[in-house]
């Protein structure tokens, strides 16, 4: 192993990657920027949306706590928002919330 | 283009030694940061070894037991992923084994350096020579390197390690050479000194690792219609570097061992009007068929292929123009298929040519049928009546020497 240090990119530009061509991609599709998994949206899978209930919800963060998406935000360890850009509508928090304050609604239904 | 011989500019001494522990010797040279590998018929002498020279601490190399080939590619592309140079080896069913990792291997673009010693394919179960393993592998994104002798075996592995690492590669590499005839049998040939061999491949130095925790990085991810293409047209691009690679540095090879070889070889092929191509050991034979046949007068020759992946066709193609007929000798059969693998790549290199041979097909040796002499002089009558403007006197493709 070498001691060398390695250069490579720090922030990853994938400003239109959908139309590189063969010779801009990295070399054998590897990732050169850690968690940009954020960038890629993926809630368009969502066949279900949940929606939050102020009144009921007492902010115990038990759906944050359960989200396999990490698309619960929290705010001053208060419950603050959905990441719709991510949350593929599972409905886990909505099954976990034990005061009803999440419920599950069809997409392009009633908000 | 043809292999030469020319005054070796370092100390070399002369051994007598398998082509395997050829094999052995130079990975010990070369001193890899990893082997993974699992022993397999008749590739086995080379891991044998190479854990003597682990266990008496004469390398540094990180050497990992594993449970298959599965699970040994699996590691070298763990490994090389990681940063380190890597190699392994392996034969016929092993590599069927480590099918999946072979592709995986070389999308991600890791220059592992794998010996892989012929072998049939089962079934039926046989241990013996022919090159129906890696053949089934030609089309997994690999380079693909055929010796004859254990010379040649002994110094492809030490010319791969630099070809997979190329900038313009960065791709695994198999070097192959014959089970039991090369692997087995005690050959005399010329070894280069460990400094010597420790300078040509130098340091490996990869310019993304996992291991560099400073600049984290994902090896292997999903990659969607839009982005999968474009991938495997880069596999495509590096492989044809490769070519020229590979004669650049076996020309500086050849300047430190005398050794240089080219991407195939040309006997005695020059003012030849027929001629046999043959690869791995079987050319040896030929090449005493074709002093035998040109002691008669007869203008034969011989085209042993180095190279397979990539396969260099404009240059075959340039270097049997002149010829009336050729024969291609395959040992293995691609079954289904117009003919064996050589014989198919050849034709095709051909066909869009003006001045091309008339090309006759063959597959000899299937599960280490001997070829000998006898067998390569009926080929040779056969092209001499193609030749003479006689009809081809066998079928478009001839398993030779099986019993009717």
């Amino acid at each position: 192993m070498s001691k060398t240090k390695i250069k490579t990119q720090t922030k990853w530009n994938i400003k239109g990657i959908e139309n590189w061509g063969w010779k801009k991609h990295p070399l054998g599709a590897t990732i050169p920027e850690a968690g940009n998994a954020a960038d890629y949206k993926t809630g368009g899978w969502r066949s279900n949306r949940p929606i939050w209930d102020e009144e009921k919800c007492t902010n115990c963060l038990i759906c944050w706590i359960n989200c396999p998406d990490s698309s619960i935000r929290v705010k001053d360890e208060k419950w603050d928002s959905f990441d719709y850009d991510h949350c593929k509508g599972c409905g886990i928090c909505a099954n976990v919330c034990p005061t009803k304050a999440i419920t599950m609604v069809e997409e392009g239904g009633e908000k | 283009m043809a292999t030469t011989a020319n005054k070796a500019t370092t100390k070399q001494t002369t051994v007598a030694m398998t082509g395997n522990a050829g094999c052995a010797l130079a990975m010990k040279q070369i001193n890899p940061d990893v082997v993974g590998a699992y022993p397999i018929t008749p590739q086995t002498t080379i891991v044998e070894e190479f854990a003597n020279y682990v266990a008496n601490g004469v390398v540094d190399t990180e050497y990992i037991n594993v449970e298959s080939e599965h699970s040994a590619m699996s590691a070298c592309i763990g490994a090389s992923a990681a940063g380190a140079r890597v190699m392994t080896t392996t034969s016929s069913q092993g590599l069927a084994l480590m099918w999946e990792e072979l592709s995986i291997a070389s999308a991600m673009r890791l220059p592992i350096v794998m010996h892989n010693v012929n072998r049939s394919l089962s079934g039926p179960i046989n241990i013996h020579c022919d090159h129906s393993d890696s053949m089934g592998a030609r089309d997994m994104g690999w380079v693909q390197m055929f010796g004859e002798t254990a010379q040649e075996a002994y110094d492809n592995t030490i010319i791969a390690m630099r070809v997979a690492e190329h900038e313009k590669v960065m791709l695994p590499v198999m070097i192959m050479h014959d089970g039991f005839i090369t692997s087995h049998a005690i050959d005399r040939f010329d070894v280069l000194d460990d400094e010597v061999v420790k300078k040509f491949v130098g340091e490996y130095v990869p310019k993304r690792a996992l291991l560099d925790t400073d600049n984290p990085m994902t090896f292997g991810p999903f990659a969607m219609p839009p982005y999968y293409y474009e991938q495997r047209k880069a596999m495509r691009v590096a492989l044809e570097n490769a070519k020229d690679v590979v004669l650049k540095v076996s020309k500086e090879y050849g300047k430190l061992s005398g050794r240089t070889y080219g991407l195939f070889e040309e006997y005695r092929l020059d003012d030849a009007h027929i001629a046999v191509i043959v690869l791995g050991s079987t050319a040896g034979t030929a090449k005493y068929v074709v002093d035998k046949l040109r002691d008669k007068g007869m203008k034969v020759g011989l085209l042993k292929p180095r190279l397979f992946r990539p396969f260099p066709s404009a240059e075959m193609a340039d270097a049997l123009s002149h010829l009336k007929a050729v024969a291609v000798m395959d040992r293995s059969d691609s079954i289904g298929a117009p003919g064996g693998p050589v014989y198919m790549e050849v034709k095709a290199a051909l066909y869009n040519t003006t001045k091309r041979p008339h090309v006759q097909g063959y597959v000899y040796g299937l599960g280490g049928r001997d070829t000998g002499p006898d067998q390569i002089e009926t080929v040779f009558g056969d092209l001499q009546k193609v030749a003479r403007g006689e009809e081809a006197p066998r079928e478009a493709v001839t398993l030779l020497g099986v019993k009717e």
